[in-house]
C-alpha cells in the first residue's frame, strides 16, 4: 500500500466522518444530512450492484434484495422484538442465502438474458410483498422503531438512538459506517486472488473453467456478497424511514442502481460511490429546473455515457498516472 | 510405459448428428499423439470430449483408470487434464503474466478466506505463483512480453501465452486445440519445438490438428477420424501410407460419376 492512497483513504474519512457532518450541522441543513445519508446507503447497495458486473453480469435486481433485507429486519424488528443490531447482520444473511437459491439456477445465464431476469426478481418481489400476509400487504409495515442501545457486557457501544438528540445524525454516521465497511472490505477484495478471479470470469469463464476455477461456485459466491451488500442497505433504509411498503424499491430504483455503477466506472471499486454521490446529488440539484428535470437529467446522463464510457473515475489529469 | 489417457468406444449425437462415434484409443504417458482430420470429421467434439467440457453420449475417458467424463471441466483440470483454446481464448485484458499468474490458481493452498485476509499461507502462495509464473514465461519465451496487455500480442506469441496458460496448472495431460493453426512455416517450426519441450517437462500431449506437416513432424503416433469414426492409427510414416487415410483426404474415384 502506497503513502499516497494511505494519505487518499485519511482524508476522505476525516471528509466523511468530520467535516461533513460539522458542516450540515452548522449550517443547520436538515434535509441536506438526510440526502447524504441516502447516498451512502444507496452506495452500499450500488456496491453490491458492480460486484455482479466485475463477474460480467449486468445486475438489475438490486432492488428485490433490498426490499427482501428491508422486510426481514422490519419483521424480525416489529414482530418478533429482535435487536435492529442483530437484525441488521440477518436481513443481510436472509438476503444472501436467497440469492445462492436464485443465482444457482439464472447466474448460468448471460448478458441480457440474465439481466432481464434480474429486472423482473425486482417486479417479483414487489407482487410477493404486496400478496403475502407477513409483510403486510400493500400496507406494508409501518412503526419500526430505531435502533436500541447496542451493549457488550454492560458496555454501551451505541447509544439507544431514540434517546439521541440528533436522530439525523446518528443515522448519518450508521449509513457512513457501513459504507467505508462495505467499501473497504470491496476494495480488499477486488485485490486479492478473489478479484482476479472475478476478472478471470469477467473475461472468459470457459477458460477459467479450463484452469480449475470452480465457475459456478464463485459466481454463486459473488452474487451472495453482491445480495447482501442489498440487504443491508435495505434494512437500514426501512429503519430510517420507519416502514417498508412493497414500492419502497420499485424497477427504477434498480435501474438507478445499475446506473450509479456505469457512472462511476466498472473497473473501479470506488466507481459506484462516486457515481452514486454525483448522480444523487446531481438530480436534487436539478429541481430547480422543475418540468426540465428529467430532460436535462437524461441528456447529462447520455453525454457522460458517450464520452466517459469507462465512468468518472476513468478521466485522467495531466500528470495523473493510471491506477 | 504406461497409459495415461484411455478412450473407450466415445459416443457424441447432437439430436440426429452423429459427430463422435464410437472412438476408442490410448495415450501412453509422456508421449505426443495427434488426432487428425479432414474439416467436420468431429475433431473438435472429440477435444471437447477428453476434456470434458462436453458430456459423451456414450463411452467413457479414463484417465490412470479413472473415469473422468461427465466431470465438470474445473475438477477434470483439477485432476490433471488440462486443454488449451485457440489464441483467442486469453484473458484479453490482463497482462501477460497475471494471465499466467492466475492460472496457478489450482495450485493454491490458502483458501479463498486466506487470500481475502492475506494470510501467511496467501502470501507464500502469490510470491510461489510469481516466481512460477516468470520461469513459465521465460520457457516459452514470453519474458519480454510480460507486462503487455494480452489483447495485444502477435499472433505466435498468443498461442504461446495460450500454452503457458496450461502449464501453470501444473498439467499431467495438456491438450492443445490447432496449436499451430495459420502459423507461417517459421512459426510453426518454432512451436513444433515447444511442444516438445513442453513434452520433455514430464507432460503427455495430445494434439488435435490441421498442419499435416507439422504433425508428421511431431508426432509419435497419430489417430486419423473421418465421419466421426477412427480410421486409422499409427506412427507418422504409417499414416502417410494408409490407403483410407490418403482416401479421406484426397477423395476416392467415383465411378457413377466418371472420374
Amino acid at each position: 500500500m502506497s503513502k499516497k492512497f494511505l494519505f487518499g483513504v485519511a482524508v476522505f474519512l476525516l471528509i466523511m466522518l468530520v467535516l461533513v457532518p460539522q458542516i450540515l450541522l452548522a449550517t443547520d441543513r436538515k434535509d441536506l444530512m438526510s440526502v447524504a445519508t441516502s447516498i451512502a446507503l444507496n452506495s452500499i447497495i450500488a456496491a453490491g450492484v458492480w460486484l455482479t458486473f466485475y463477474i460480467g453480469r449486468i445486475n438489475i435486481g438490486q432492488g428485490a434484495f433490498a426490499l427482501l433485507g428491508g422486510y426481514v429486519s422490519a419483521i424480525l424488528i416489529v414482530h418478533y422484538d429482535v435487536s435492529f443490531w442483530l437484525s441488521l447482520p440477518l436481513a443481510g444473511l436472509a438476503c444472501a442465502v436467497a440469492s445462492v437459491l436464485i443465482g444457482l439456477p439464472i447466474l448460468r445465464l448471460r448478458g441480457v438474458y440474465f439481466a432481464m431476469v434480474t429486472l423482473t426478481l425486482t417486479e417479483v418481489g414487489r407482487l410477493l410483498a404486496q400478496a403475502l400476509s407477513l409483510t403486510g400487504g400493500p400496507k406494508g409495515i409501518t412503526n419500526i422503531p430505531p435502533p436500541g442501545a447496542l451493549e457488550f457486557f454492560g458496555l454501551t457501544i451505541i447509544p439507544d438512538f431514540a434517546e439521541l438528540e440528533n436522530l439525523r445524525l446518528g443515522y448519518y454516521y450508521l449509513a457512513v459506517v457501513l459504507m467505508i465497511i462495505c467499501f473497504a472490505g470491496m476494495w480488499r477484495l477486488v485485490n486479492s486472488r478473489l478479484g482476479f478471479l472475478c476478472r478471470s470470469l469477467q473475461q472468459n469463464e470457459e477458460l477459467a473453467s479450463s484452469i480449475g476455477v470452480n465457475v459456478t461456485h464463485l459466481r454463486v459466491l459473488a452474487y451472495a456478497i453482491s445480495s447482501f451488500c442489498g440487504g443491508i442497505g435495505g434494512a437500514v433504509f426501512a429503519s430510517i424511514v420507519q416502514s417498508i411498503y412493497p414500492n419502497t424499491f420499485p424497477i427504477q430504483e434498480s435501474v438507478n442502481y445499475m446506473l450509479y455503477c456505469f457512472l462511476g466506472g466498472l473497473n473501479y471499486v470506488f466507481g459506484p460511490m462516486l457515481g452514486t454521490g454525483v448522480l444523487y446529488l446531481g438530480w436534487d440539484f436539478l429541481f430547480i429546473l422543475g418540468q426540465y428535470q428529467l430532460l436535462v437529467y437524461s441528456t447529462i446522463l447520455i453525454i457522460l455515457i458517450l464520452f466517459l464510457p469507462n465512468g468518472l473515475l476513468s478521466v485522467r489529469l495531466p500528470g495523473m498516472k493510471r491506477v | 510405459m504406461s497409459v495415461a489417457l484411455q478412450v473407450r468406444g466415445i459416443t457424441k449425437r447432437f439430436g440426429g448428428l452423429l459427430a463422435v462415434n464410437n472412438v476408442s484409443f490410448e495415450v501412453q504417458d509422456k508421449e505426443i499423439l495427434s488426432v487428425i482430420g479432414p474439416n467436420g470429421a468431429g475433431k473438435s467434439t472429440l477435444f471437447k470430449l477428453i476434456s470434458s467440457f462436453l458430456r459423451p453420449t456414450s463411452g467413457e475417458v479414463l484417465f490412470n483408470g479413472k473415469c473422468i467424463s461427465g466431470l465438470s471441466p474445473h475438477t477434470v483440470a483439477r485432476i490433471g487434464v488440462v486443454r488449451t483454446f485457440q489464441e483467442t481464448t486469453i484473458f484479453r485484458h490482463m497482462n501477460v503474466r497475471d494471465n499466467v499468474i492466475i492460472a496457478h490458481h489450482l495450485r493454491a493452498s490458502a483458501g479463498l478466506t486466506g487470500f481475502f485476509l492475506n494470510s501467511k499461507q496467501a502470501i507464500v502462495d502469490e510470491k510461489k505463483f510469481g516466481e512460477s509464473a516468470d520461469e513459465i514465461l521465460e520457457f516459452l519465451g514470453l519474458q519480454e512480453c510480460r507486462d503487455e496487455i494480452a489483447l495485444n500480442l502477435p499472433h505466435g506469441h498468443l498461442r504461446a501465452l495460450g500454452i503457458a496458460i496450461g502449464l501453470a496448472t501444473n498439467p499431467k495431460v495438456l491438450l492443445l486445440d490447432e496449436p499451430f493453426a495459420g502459423m507461417n512455416h517459421d512459426e510453426t517450426t518454432k512451436a513444433v519445438e515447444m511442444v516438445r519441450e513442453v513434452r520433455n517437462r514430464g507432460v503427455t500431449v495430445l494434439l488435435v490438428e490441421h498442419d499435416m506437416q507439422a504433425v508428421m513432424k511431431i508426432s509419435e503416433r497419430i489417430v486419423v477420424i473421418n465421419f466421426g469414426e477412427k480410421i486409422a492409427e499409427g506412427s507418422p510414416q504409417e499414416i502417410q501410407e494408409n490407403e483410407k487415410v490418403i482416401e479421406a483426404y484426397l477423395g476416392s474415384e467415383d465411378e457413377s460419376i466418371g472420374i
